[in-house]
């Protein structure tokens, strides 16, 4: 059977020659970083080379980029170490209700350690409103932290100028961009973030490798203790084959980065309208066109996600839903609910992200298949039948 | 968590799918909060459940497990009907993943409703039968 890949939000495919220079790092170039012999240099030289790429890729210093083991880790490090650091400075944060369940875990337990966190609401399509951020600041607020682009409705949030308010009150700007980087052009500098969450796997790099940067100045308390790798900030042997497949990643993400959301914009939209068309009772989530080039996600009514997904399966087309089955919780996606949705609209949420691997004959295929596993599903479920009673 | 080959049977083709119009008993239960609806048709004559359908909003396993009851049920006179549980069904169907097995397998309690409505409507004692579960339990619609 085919294999139809629209998962990519929730990972993406290792580039072939990524893998192989990866292979290669670990079976050749496998010193230790920190020896001062030949083989650990040269194992150093992988170090420097992708710490200069992974920089590139957002415009910030290579001195500014500390490699981490992902998105979840780059979360915590960055919103627990500034916590702490700058406690005596006071103890507000300030975020929003979409963030990825990585920031609000890490806040809920700072929340135990003192700190008060505020959860900034969001508009209908997911957006965070900068005036929101200004009118939450108060003397002891210390970090704002919002994501730069949502990792289930794909909304872009307007971070540019969330980070101007913030540096106007004299506070620290940090940005979740794990599903932005490598897709949408990033600026540290001109979109005034003080750190920023990557992580590799997101962009055909490796998964368990990812990388934060923290402008020159910034302080924070260490996420791992012990030898002297990366700034002090994460000890521990460093991962140089996964750390050269994200410097990679990064490299290929730039280069083909205008060609590649040109591409997958034009599907996107495609996608979206032939849902929207060919399947009544539907709707597109977050923002028509401030959204991420690879996403889609929409809510069909009467139905649930989970049996979509199982028939998408077996299909042979991959995909994901907020619905409660696919959360692993009993509540629906908290970004869902967050926009206003009801929770049966929520539970019937369809996501489906593409890639530059990503056809329009896949696209088609999609388009072909989901209005029949819809009417199936539609044909036995109560909620359907009591509103063609109506 | 991956369903089992005979989950997967009865979501992909379920059995017994639609509604009785002149049903003798109807029940329900879940409700659209925590994502799972079913309801459960039955036509009863001589003490014996001689068809019953049932429609479903919900996951793989809440339509599996549907499909499964409607089977078991079909042909059992009401006491033996009474005797299913949710246990039961999830068993008949080589089981469910954890994670399923409060928040998607109701549908003995759905059958359990239907036959009180049947009873209540035909005017028969109802004793003290109650449907032990009409919700997941979790949702915010329970609390």
């Amino acid at each position: 059977m085919q294999e139809i890949y629209l998962d990519n939000a929730a990972t993406t495919r290792v580039l072939p020659e990524i893998a192989q220079a990866m292979a290669k790092a670990m079976t050749e170039n496998y010193g230790n970083p920190s020896s001062i012999y030949e083989i650990g240099q040269n194992a150093h030289d992988i170090l420097d080379t992708s710490r200069q790429q992974v920089a590139d890729l957002i415009n910030a210093e290579p001195e500014e980029i500390t490699f981490t083991g992902g998105g979840s880790e780059g979360d915590t490090m960055l919103l627990r170490g500034v916590a702490r650091k700058y406690k005596n400075k006071g103890n507000h944060i300030i975020t929003s209700a979409i963030e990825h369940h990585a920031i609000l875990h890490t806040c809920q337990a700072l929340e135990k350690e003192g700190f008060k966190i505020t959860y900034l609401p969001v508009d209908k399509y997911g957006k965070v409103n900068p005036a929101d951020v200004e009118k939450a600041i108060t003397p002891q607020t210390i970090l704002v932290s919002v994501m730069f682009a949502n990792n289930e409705i794909g909304t872009i949030e307007p971070i540019r100028e969330i980070g101007a308010i913030a540096h106007k009150h004299g506070v620290l700007m940090h940005t979740d961009a794990v599903q932005a980087t490598g897709h949408v052009p990033i600026d540290v500098k001109a979109d005034n973030i003080d750190m920023l969450t990557m992580t590799a796997h997101k962009f055909h790099g490796p998964k368990g490798t990812g990388a934060v940067y923290i402008r020159k100045g910034v302080k924070m308390e260490p996420l791992v203790y012990g030898g002297p790798q990366e700034h002090k900030m994460r000890a521990g042997t460093e991962n140089t084959a996964g750390i050269l497949g994200l410097g990679l990643a990064a490299v290929h993400a730039k280069k083909y980065m205008a060609e590649h959301s040109k591409q997958q914009i034009k599907l996107r939209d495609k996608l979206i309208k032939g849902i929207l068309e060919k399947i009544p009772y539907t709707r597109l989530n977050g923002h028509p066109t401030d959204r991420l080039p690879n996403n889609v996600n929409v809510s069909i009514q009467y139905i649930e996600g989970e049996g979509m997904l199982l028939h998408l399966d077996m299909e042979g087309i991959a995909a994901s839903s907020g619905s409660a089955c696919t959360s692993g919780t009993l509540d629906p996606s908290h970004v869902l609910l967050a926009i206003g949705l009801p929770h049966e609209i929520a539970h019937g949420s369809l996501r489906l992200t593409l890639s530059e691997f990503t056809t329009e004959k896949e696209i088609d295929y999609v388009l072909e298949k989901l209005p029949g596993i819809v009417e199936n599903l539609r044909k036995m479920s109560p909620l359907y039948q009591e509103r063609k009673a109506v | 968590m991956r369903y089992s080959k005979k989950v997967m049977d009865h979501f992909s083709h379920p059995r017994n799918v639609g509604e009785i119009e002149d049903a003798s008993g109807v029940g329900e239960v879940g409700n659209p909060v925590c994502g799972d609806i079913m309801k459960i048709y039955i036509k009863v004559k001589d003490n014996v459940i001689t068809d019953i359908k049932f429609n479903t909003f919900g996951c793989g396993a809440a339509i599996a497990t549907s499909s499964m009851v409607t089977e078991m049920a079909k042909g059992k006179t009401i006491e033996e009907a009474l005797k299913l549980t949710n246990a039961a069904v999830a068993e008949a169907l080589d089981g469910l993943p954890p994670i399923k097995m409060h928040c998607s397998n109701l549908a003995a309690d759905g059958l359990k409703a239907a036959i009180i409505d049947y009873k209540k409507k035909s005017g028969l004692p109802c004793d003290n039968l109650k449907v032990e579960h009409s919700c997941c339990g979790g949702c915010g619609a329970a609390k």
